[in-house]
């Protein structure tokens, strides 16, 4: 098999065109750029579309605008240039089109820093921008899976009808690994609904302006009948020597592929550690760490952040276990220190 | 993981760092390897140093990060103060002399000493002195066969022109020839 070295932001980029994309509208922002640069120089010469847009603001609206024609579109920025964004995504939520919007995340609030973050959790998990909704979010851990999850997300986007998040901390954007790159993909979902000039057929309209209560209501009723399904459906998470694990790690992406090193250094030094990696962040896969309640002692959250994802870890553990937690903010820790992070956590709960 | 190596390549931005730490990349990968290639990067780059981390292995990387890398190439003196510590014990730290006016504080690493630039510069090859360090690391340690990775020098610079890819290649064989009577 054919492997080529690539950067994860280049191996995303790849990956969409690979799914067939046609449009890119972005802002650049560090450390997200390299998907907008590799846009640009290969989009144009396969008919597709790249516009540096004047604003995010723009850009995704831009989005809306031509996800509404049917065509695989996206985006992609990091935390600032994501707020600025929200108001966008509930617009095209409501709207139930298909999209890929990439967090290259990196750390805030407010202007924040440069450097890999998590602190983007809460935004991307609970909607985000205003109003009851969800986007499909996806957390790669490898380079390779910033192709795959490219991939995946345009046809979980196209077969709900949602926007689907690819949240990635600015370390894997930047990290050089092998990938096998896949093949192009060939078959898509249909789109009825899609803008695409209306001869013949009775014209489709895209709006979310609904001023009648119950015609309001129905719409939430239904975009949340959708939801139940995707929960039902489409949850997924990797479990790493959970077993005969006492304590149980939960952490996604890169940080949760470095922390299998740290459960492999914790389990040399007599701590049965074990691993959780959620990947798709909502809807968060809260049946695999149920289950673990049922045989580990304790949960660890780890985060780059002050602690995000442990609440939806303490709602999956409904009490069972003691749910304990490990952030750092503005790095991506080394495997030692995580290993330490474990193993303090296991003498403190006498394991 | 038994044999899985990291190797930290660090100096000023500028000095051809994290293209060494590619070639590397590119060249364990063609050699059946795992790989993983992080570089520093942000503030630090402007005028501080600059520096990549190259995992190596025959299975599955999980951390391309470390605390401790077992090797250190160091192309600058802000480098070696600031890594020196954190070599794996008995590991090893290749500095280029050239730039560092101070010996190793550490007893337990093998350490390797090359003055790149003024190799370089006797070549008339001024940016080629990455290229001679990574040839005389490769030829002293095996990492990956110093004779396997100079195949790869089309593939890495493709699109690069003919004279760039000729005078990196002369400078890396110059790098493995140095190896071979110094080191």
């Amino acid at each position: 098999m054919n492997k080529v070295l690539m950067k994860g932001n280049e191996a995303l980029a790849e990956g969409a065109i690979l799914a067939g994309c046609w449009g890119f509208f972005g802002y650049p922002i560090t450390p997200s750029s390299e998907i907008a640069e590799y846009m640009a120089r290969k989009l144009p010469k396969i008919g597709g579309i790249f516009v540096q847009a004047e604003s995010e603001l723009a850009a995704i609206n831009m989005v809306y605008g031509g996800a509404s024609t049917g065509e695989r579109v996206m985006t992609a920025s990091s935390g600032p240039g994501l707020s600025l964004k929200q108001e966008g995504i509930s617009f095209i939520a409501e709207a139930e089109l298909p999209c890929l919007i990439v967090n290259v995340s990196r750390g805030g609030p407010g202007l924040g820093g440069i450097q890999p973050s998590q602190g983007d959790y809460f935004q991307a998990t609970r909607g985000g921008g205003h109003g009851d909704y969800h986007t499909m979010v996806l957390a790669p851990a490898s380079t390779q899976e910033m192709m795959d999850f490219a991939i995946l997300g345009y046809d979980l986007a196209d077969r709900y009808r949602i926007p689907v998040i690819i949240m990635a901390e600015g370390t894997l954007g930047n990290l050089m690994e092998p990938v096998i790159v896949r093949d192009e993909v060939t078959s898509f979902t249909e789109k009825p609904w899609a803008i695409s000039g209306c001869q013949g057929r009775k014209p489709n309209i895209i709006n979310t302006l609904h001023m009648t209560a119950d015609v309001l209501e129905e719409r939430n009723r239904h975009l949340f009948n959708k939801y139940k399904e995707i929960e039902m459906n489409e949850k997924r998470a990797e479990t790493f020597m959970v077993e005969d694990a006492d304590i149980v790690v939960v952490a996604f992406g890169l940080l949760a592929r470095v922390i299998k090193r740290s459960v492999i250094d914790a389990r040399k030094n007599g701590v049965k550690a074990g691993l959780i990696r959620p990947i798709t962040l909502w809807p968060f896969p809260d049946e695999h760490i149920k289950a673990v309640t049922e045989t580990c002692k304790v949960l660890l959250s780890m985060e780059i952040s002050m602690g995000q994802m442990i609440q939806d870890i303490r709602l999956a553990a409904e009490g069972r276990v003691p749910v304990e937690f490990y952030g750092r903010i503005g790095f991506l820790p080394n495997p030692e220190e995580l290993t330490r992070g474990i193993i303090d956590v296991a003498e403190r709960k006498g394991l | 993981m038994d044999d899985e190596k990291q190797i930290l390549f660090a100096g000023f931005g500028g000095q051809g760092v994290l293209s060494m730490g590619q070639f590397l990349a590119y060249a364990a990968m063609n050699d059946g390897k795992q790989v993983s290639w992080v570089p520093s990067y942000g503030a630090e780059m402007r005028g501080g140093t600059a520096n990549c981390l190259v995992t190596i292995s025959s299975e599955e990387i999980y951390s391309p990060l470390t605390e401790h890398p077992l090797m250190a190439v160091v192309l600058n003196q802000p480098s070696l103060d600031k890594f020196e510590a954190l070599i794996k014990p008995h590991g090893w730290l290749v500095i280029n002399s050239s730039m560092v006016d101070r010996d190793s504080e550490r007893t337990d690493l093998t350490v390797l000493k090359i003055p790149v630039n003024e190799l370089a510069e006797e070549m008339d090859n001024a940016r080629g002195a990455n290229m001679i360090l990574l040839g005389a690391y490769l030829e002293k340690t095996g990492v990956v066969r110093a004779e396997d990775a100079v195949q790869h020098f089309e593939a890495v610079y493709k699109g690069k022109k003919e004279i760039i890819i000729q005078k990196n290649r002369e400078a890396f064989l110059a790098g493995v020839e140095w190896a071979k009577k110094n080191w």
